[in-house]
């Protein structure tokens, strides 16, 4: 077997197109995954635009209704699975194995497959658009509206094998990051050192591994019943609906956590370097973020309040649900309790930070107001729905997502992204998201309901809609004046430097951007924000700080080699998917590719004996 | 071909924070995510008992001794797995062969047996898409035949490589997470096989069930 592995020679090199394909660095492969998910970002919102427009007047024929729900089905399921997710699987690549003082991560090429199948899953779910068939029937697809009878298309199956290939992807890098973060820290590290990113992706990770498989079977019980005639989510076969909702939340609120915590744990590690001040109660934030991974396994039937669970479960829930603000609330105090006191520098970083707590308290108790069973029932199905996950999602994710990139982007391209722009681009963002959210509260509550086409001239809801739809050209405009920002950060020469914030983190104490190997010698760790300690101890013994670029004999560091295998793997696993939609031919191609990958995978060291050379 | 001669390659002594194996730890979190994936499997099947708005039901075509019989076989194959990993630790090398052609034997003849019983099922007229019955059985019996399949290949690969005298002390790890998979997949069909065959395997049609 080993002379399926022999083949072809085995790559390397750090240049050119194919160096990128074969990759296993993990630097690398975070920026794979943050072009990605860029890109998507433009996709999702573009079709976000589309649903601006046709709402921007009463009684509008901009669009077909049939459209409508294709578009909002597309934006929500890109910006919550293609979108935010791989944001965030961005910054663990690049941050993590430097936070914690790594080299790599604990399974290199996993993580390369990792890449790979979440960009075969995003092309074959936007293959959709190619054939004009797309799912339609909400990111939460409740039956029994995407059964076949009701759904003739393929759209939904799009969705569904897309979903599943995007679980693969999800649960291989959450597997690699849970076993990166227990088991690769510096020495001296411990668990209560740890930066706080670091503690939020150990926690999402362990909540993906745990929510994923559940949404795989809703899944595949869907795909079985469009497919292979059964009837689990069919009342004409005995099957019950619910039972999607229930698989579907019992994912979807974790999932939710998922797309929250990351974004939580950057502005954990942004707001102290801008404040002057260590994070302030780490404990109970690292506490508070356990117990919200805990809790949201139970709360999932919040999203089920109108189906009618009966009095007991509602109050059980309602109960929950406002259990697990007390977490969050937690969390909002100690970044407060950061900021009090503090010589506070308005970075743009720090802008957007400060953008997250600000509209994360906003989404936060309008969250609180439909845990309250009796008056959700009133929201359900509103805009005020739609108004309170933006202020959580867009709001709280998305600006904890551009904070992380002002921040840590330099240590990556080892260019500042321009504050003048940066400003611009945040003061642009927070107006217009409140311009486009703020008034669906409103709206919502008047009784506009989500998800359809068009409202009555005469409803009122008009002018609001109006509001609406000017406030996305806002944020439109702002994410223009991010990519101009960032085109023009990459002309320019690098002036960054190691360390531009005086950050705390050992990522600081690294070349920008690092090299491939990260640390020349594995640091020793003292305490929490080690980077902080070592300046201090330098200034206060008049001493220069150690050098960001080490020399070292790189015949001594010992680096994984790249591979093809995680590509190869990752085609069949595609294939696999893709053949359901076409012919089980491909399916069993694709089988064929996966196992062959896998085969020449482990039959091939980590590391080429011949590397880094 | 140049590693092919490298059988160390896989147990390189590795430093780690906690000083467990960073594929073991992988392999444990994984059998954790896998649980959640037989569970949501399972509680499907449990919530559409008694659920078949039409015939075949358990009573009419569950064997129980059929099924008690693989279901020795299949545990008699997780016995067979810890004398593989024995035999690899004690890199008695004609050892390791026979256990791991044991495992893999016991495990096809619960895979036949298996096929035997869908068969055995479709001609009684339960197909999966006859009633909630069918369609929960044979996905959740079905993703675990998978499992044992897949468990079947990577023996197959072990016993491939163990020709070439690659497994020994040194690479006793590669043998090991197989057989933590293979036991995980075993403790799963104990589950099953209480709850589908000795449990759920007299239900005899629709409405509440004997005993819940």
């Amino acid at each position: 077997m080993a002379t399926i592995a022999g083949v072809l020679a085995r790559p390397s090199g750090y240049a050119g197109v194919w160096s990128w394909i074969t990759t296993v660095d993990h630097k690398r492969i975070g920026i794979l995954y943050g072009f990605t998910a860029f890109i998507t970002f433009l996709v999702a919102g573009i079709e976000a635009g589309v649903m601006r427009m046709q709402l921007a007047q009463a009684d509008s024929t901009f669009i077909e209704p049939d459209v409508f729900n294709q578009m909002f089905t597309m934006h929500a399921t890109a910006m919550v699975f293609m979108v935010i997710m791989p944001f965030s699987a961005a910054f663990f690549n690049l941050i993590i194995p430097l936070a914690i003082g790594a080299r790599d991560v604990a399974f290199p090429r996993l993580n390369a497959l990792s890449y790979w199948v979440f960009l075969f899953g995003t092309l074959l779910f936007h293959a959709s658009f190619l054939v004009n068939q797309l799912p339609d029937a909400g990111w939460f697809s409740y039956a029994s509206l995407t059964e076949k009878p009701y759904s003739a298309n393929a759209g939904l199956d799009f969705w569904a094998i897309s979903l599943l290939v995007l679980g693969v992807s999800s649960i291989a890098a959450a597997l690699n990051f849970i076993v990166t973060i227990i088991n690769m820290r510096a020495p001296g590290l411990s668990m209560m050192r740890l930066p706080m990113f670091t503690w939020m992706t150990l926690i999402t990770s362990i909540l993906l591994v745990l929510a994923f498989p559940v949404i795989t079977v809703g899944l595949v019980e869907l795909t079985m019943d469009r497919n292979f005639g059964t009837h689990f989510f069919m009342p004409q076969g005995g099957g019950d609906p619910l039972l999607w909702q229930h698989l579907f939340w019992v994912f979807g609120h974790p999932e939710v956590y998922i797309l929250i915590l990351p974004p939580m744990g950057v502005v954990s590690e942004v707001l102290p370097p801008y404040s002057r001040k260590p994070l302030f109660g780490y404990p109970f934030i690292v506490f508070s973020g356990i117990v919200i991974g805990i809790m949201s396994w139970a709360v999932w039937s919040h999203h089920m309040f109108t189906v009618g669970l009966g009095p007991v479960a509602n109050s059980v829930f309602t109960i929950t649900t406002m259990l697990i603000a007390v977490p969050t609330g937690v969390k909002i105090f100690n970044w407060i309790g950061t900021l009090w006191g503090g010589s506070i520098e308005f970075s743009t970083s720090m802008l957007f930070a400060l953008g997250f707590v600000a509209l994360f308290i906003v989404g936060g108790l309008s969250g609180v107001s439909h845990a309250v069973s009796s008056s959700d029932a009133q929201q359900q199905d509103t805009y005020y729905i739609v108004a309170h996950l933006h202020y959580v999602l867009f709001g709280g994710s998305i600006f904890g997502i551009f904070a992380g990139i002002y921040y840590w982007g330099p240590k990556f391209t080892g260019r500042l992204l321009g504050e003048k722009l940066g400003k611009l681009h945040f003061w642009l963002m927070f107006i217009g998201m409140n311009v486009t959210f703020f008034p669906m509260h409103f709206v919502g509550m008047n009784g506009m309901p989500r998800r359809v086409y068009t409202y009555p001239a005469d409803s009122g809801f008009e002018v609001f809609n109006v509001i609406s739809s000017l406030g996305y050209i806002i944020l439109f405009l702002s994410i223009a004046v991010f990519i101009f920002n960032y085109l023009r950060t990459m002309r320019k020469e690098p002036d960054a430097g190691h360390d531009p914030w005086d950050g705390p983190g050992l990522e600081w104490s690294i070349s920008s951007p690092p090299p491939p190997y990260n640390f020349a010698e594995i640091p020793q760790v003292e305490g929490r924000d080690q980077y902080w300690i070592v300046k201090q101890r330098a200034e206060a013994a008049g001493q220069p700080l150690p050098p960001a670029e080490a020399h070292v004999d790189l015949h001594t560091i010992h680096m994984p080699s790249p591979s093809y295998w995680p590509v190869v793997i990752a085609v069949g696993v595609a294939l696999l998917g893709g053949g359901i939609l076409t012919h089980f031919a491909l399916s069993f191609v694709g089988g064929i590719i996966a196992l062959i990958g896998t085969v020449g995978w482990a039959n091939e060291p980590a590391a080429a004996q011949e590397s880094h050379h | 071909m140049a590693h092919a001669v490298d059988p160390g390659h896989a147990s390189e002594a590795e430093q780690t924070t906690t000083g467990l194996n960073h594929r073991k730890l992988l392999m444990w979190v994984f059998l954790g995510s896998d649980c959640l994936f037989f569970g949501a499997l399972i509680a499907t099947y449990m919530v559409y008992r008694g659920q078949s708005l039409n015939g075949p039901y358990p009573i009419d075509i569950i064997d129980v001794p059929v099924t008690t019989i693989s279901t020795f076989v299949l545990l008699c194959s997780s016995f067979a797995m810890v004398q593989a990993l024995a035999a690899t630790n004690a890199n008695d090398q004609r050892g390791i062969k026979i256990w791991l052609l044991v495992v893999i034997l016991l495990g096809a003849t619960f895979i036949g047996f298996q096929m035997y019983e869908f068969n055995a099922f479709k001609n009684e007229g339960l197909a999966l898409g006859t009633n909630l019955f069918g369609a929960s059985f044979f996905t959740l019996t079905g993703f675990h035949g998978a499992h044992v399949t897949l468990g079947i290949i990577w023996l197959l690969g072990l016993l491939i490589i163990s020709f070439k005298g690659r497994l020994g002390p040194a690479t006793a790890l590669d043998v090991e997470l197989a057989g933590l998979y293979w036991h995980f997949v075993d403790i799963v069909w104990i589950i099953i096989f209480t709850l589908l065959y000795l449990i759920a395997g007299f239900d005899v049609g629709p409405g509440p069930t004997p005993g819940g």
